[in-house]
């Protein structure tokens, strides 16, 4: 079966007289890991809050998951998000945590949540706040995965980690996406994108410039790699754009 | 299958640990704030009503050793009473604010929003589940407490020291402090969306909630109902009195104009005594009944104690409007306008 895990079109978010994103239209196949890439306030943490319904769209909309409006209780039943710096409740305990999104989730396998955190040693009992940023990150994580989601929604997700902890970070993510979770993740460090993203989503100035799987475009942008293709497009558009 | 239809919505009583897990330490807090209060006010209170029976159980009541003791009582326990009134008025607010205005400012300021609005629960669903709980539970606190207030405060009214519509009373007795407090909770937790941070957030609510007092006190409470006016001399001992003027021949006679005619009254009939060292004025004639009987008339415009639950209602209704108008407010800003 073949559907959209996201479909945008004329999607635009305004902040007072700025927009953060326009003109944003996009139809990501369900089976990726999409990237979202781009320069810091290229608009990308906006695309990602108007795909999980934290932002409502200025122009234009969004669906997620073949047809479920964002934000709906049906898309949010099939999505589980990640954002920037992992925001978890500092003073529950990662046990806190489970139980409370054990009750305000449908799904949750309490099974594999208490399993993962026991293979990645991290204690249930010990604040959230008192734990590392890379077991902080693996948590927020797990507890994203424990809710068996269709998508993942992951923003600047490996941004704050030490390089082990982004590589175990990144291992996880590409395990998840073997068993069929799509993913879409944003970031603005390339090299962590290399190995894990098959669909590149290139924004700058809250516009999307390219996007397309990564086999195609890097075949006719005659690039050896995502990493080259990504900047090469940046420095030619950012050129375009001053000149 | 209707992908549109979605999901029946998770049941309401999901939410109940979450509220629970999150605000008990607030809880906890106004517990102990209301607790030591209340075991203060429940001591001085057995105090002061022993001390009040074995004044009134004094006879004869009219005798100087029986004037004495109330006297006494009244010296030795109004000026501990003036201090808890004090403390009691600012009690809403601190719950209110300490309370209410970190529901949607914490989530807001620390990002958590993010992952509690995009679990499945409908974040304002979310968020009426967090407010009207907490809501019920500090008004419902408040409304316990101020009924021990009213007991403790009891011999003051028997006595007949202070009226029932007394201003600086009316919000801590009857329904009022409840709703004083579910006021300032509700305006805590508009304040906290509004503004997203913790601390302004507290800091708006009390100043709101300092602007609302004043408001209701200058203006609003005394025109709960159209106020009695008299133009008999003897207004009753409970009426809380708004304004008194003197009329002459249908028309208003002024502040001054008044004064001076009580002056030189005053003069022409209260004969001047001579002693040693200075010449002293004795008034042998009732000075109001004197000026009535030569044209005057008093006019007194009052509100009768009687009232006293009228006026309860009437503001307790309004601030629970009030309430769930900003709570209504608050829901409806976090469902259009999440970050």
């Amino acid at each position: 079966m073949s559907m959209n895990i996201i479909e945008a079109s004329g999607l635009g978010k305004r902040y007072g007289g700025t927009w953060a994103l326009r003109d944003c239209t996009l139809e990501v196949p369900a089976g990726h890991v999409a990237a979202l890439v781009g320069p810091n306030g290229a608009g990308k943490s906006t695309l990602l809050n108007l795909a999980v319904g934290l932002t409502a769209p200025s122009a234009g909309g969004v669906t997620v998951l073949g047809g479920r409006p964002a934000g709906s209780p049906a898309a949010l039943d099939g999505i589980a998000f990640v954002a920037q710096d992992t925001p978890l409740y500092k003073n529950l305990s990662a046990a806190d945590m489970m139980h409370l999104t054990r009750n305000l989730t449908r799904h949750f396998d309490q099974h594999y949540a208490q399993t993962r955190l026991d293979e990645l040693g991290i204690p249930v009992k010990r604040k959230t706040g008192k734990l590392s940023g890379g077991q902080q990150a693996q948590l927020a994580l797990t507890l994203a995965l424990a809710r068996r989601p269709r998508l993942l929604v992951l923003d600047e997700p490996v941004a704050m980690l030490d390089p082990i902890a982004r590589h175990d970070f990144m291992a996880t993510v590409l395990a998840a996406a073997g068993t069929g979770v799509a993913v879409l993740l944003s970031s603005h460090v390339l090299t962590e994108l290399e190995r894990v993203a098959s669909y590149l989503i290139l924004l700058s100035r809250g516009q999307v410039r390219l996007a397309g799987t990564v086999s195609d475009l890097l075949a006719s942008h005659r690039q050896a790699g995502l990493e080259e293709l990504a900047l090469a497009y940046l420095r030619e558009n950012t050129a375009g754009v001053t000149k | 299958m209707t992908a549109l239809a979605g999901p029946a919505p998770l049941p309401w009583r999901r939410m109940a640990w979450v509220t629970w897990r999150h605000h008990r330490v607030a809880l906890a807090g106004v517990a102990t704030l209301l607790g030591v209060l209340a075991v203060y006010l429940w001591v001085a209170g057995l105090q002061l009503h022993h001390a009040y029976a074995v004044a009134t159980a004094c006879q004869p009541a009219s005798s100087v050793a029986c004037q004495n003791m109330m006297e006494n009582f009244d010296g030795s326990y109004s000026s501990p009473a003036q201090t808890i009134v004090a403390l009691l008025h600012v009690v809403p607010v601190l719950i209110g604010a300490f309370v209410g205005a970190p529901v949607l400012a914490r989530e807001l300021e620390t990002g958590t929003f993010r992952y509690a609005w995009t679990l499945g629960f409908g974040r304002w669903r979310w968020t009426l589940a967090k407010l009207v709980p907490l809501a019920i539970v500090v008004a419902a606190a408040a409304g316990v407490f101020s009924l021990l207030f009213s007991w403790y405060f009891q011999p003051f009214f028997a006595e007949g020291s202070r009226i029932p519509l007394d201003p600086e009373l009316f919000g801590l007795r009857g329904v009022a402090f409840a709703a004083w407090t579910l006021a300032a909770f509700a305006t805590g937790a508009l304040a906290g969306m509004l503004i997203r941070r913790v601390v302004p957030a507290i800091a708006a609510t009390l100043a709101v909630y300092a602007g609302l007092v004043l408001t209701t006190d200058l203006y609003l409470q005394q025109h709960y109902a159209r106020p009695v006016v008299t133009s008999q001399l003897n207004v009753p001992a409970d009426a809380w009195i708004m304004s008194q003027w003197w009329t002459r021949s249908g028309t208003t006679v002024s502040q001054g104009t008044m004064n001076q005619v009580i002056q030189s009254t005053f003069e022409r009939i209260a004969p001047v005594v001579h002693s040693r060292a200075q010449k002293t004025r004795v008034v042998t004639v009732d000075l109001p009944h004197y000026l009535t009987q030569h044209g005057y008339t008093s006019w007194t415009r009052y509100q009768p104690g009687s009232r006293f639950w009228l006026f309860q209602w009437i503001e307790g209704g309004w601030l629970l409007a009030l309430s769930v108008l900003l709570i209504a407010t608050t829901v409806w800003l976090v469902r259009r306008r999440a970050a």
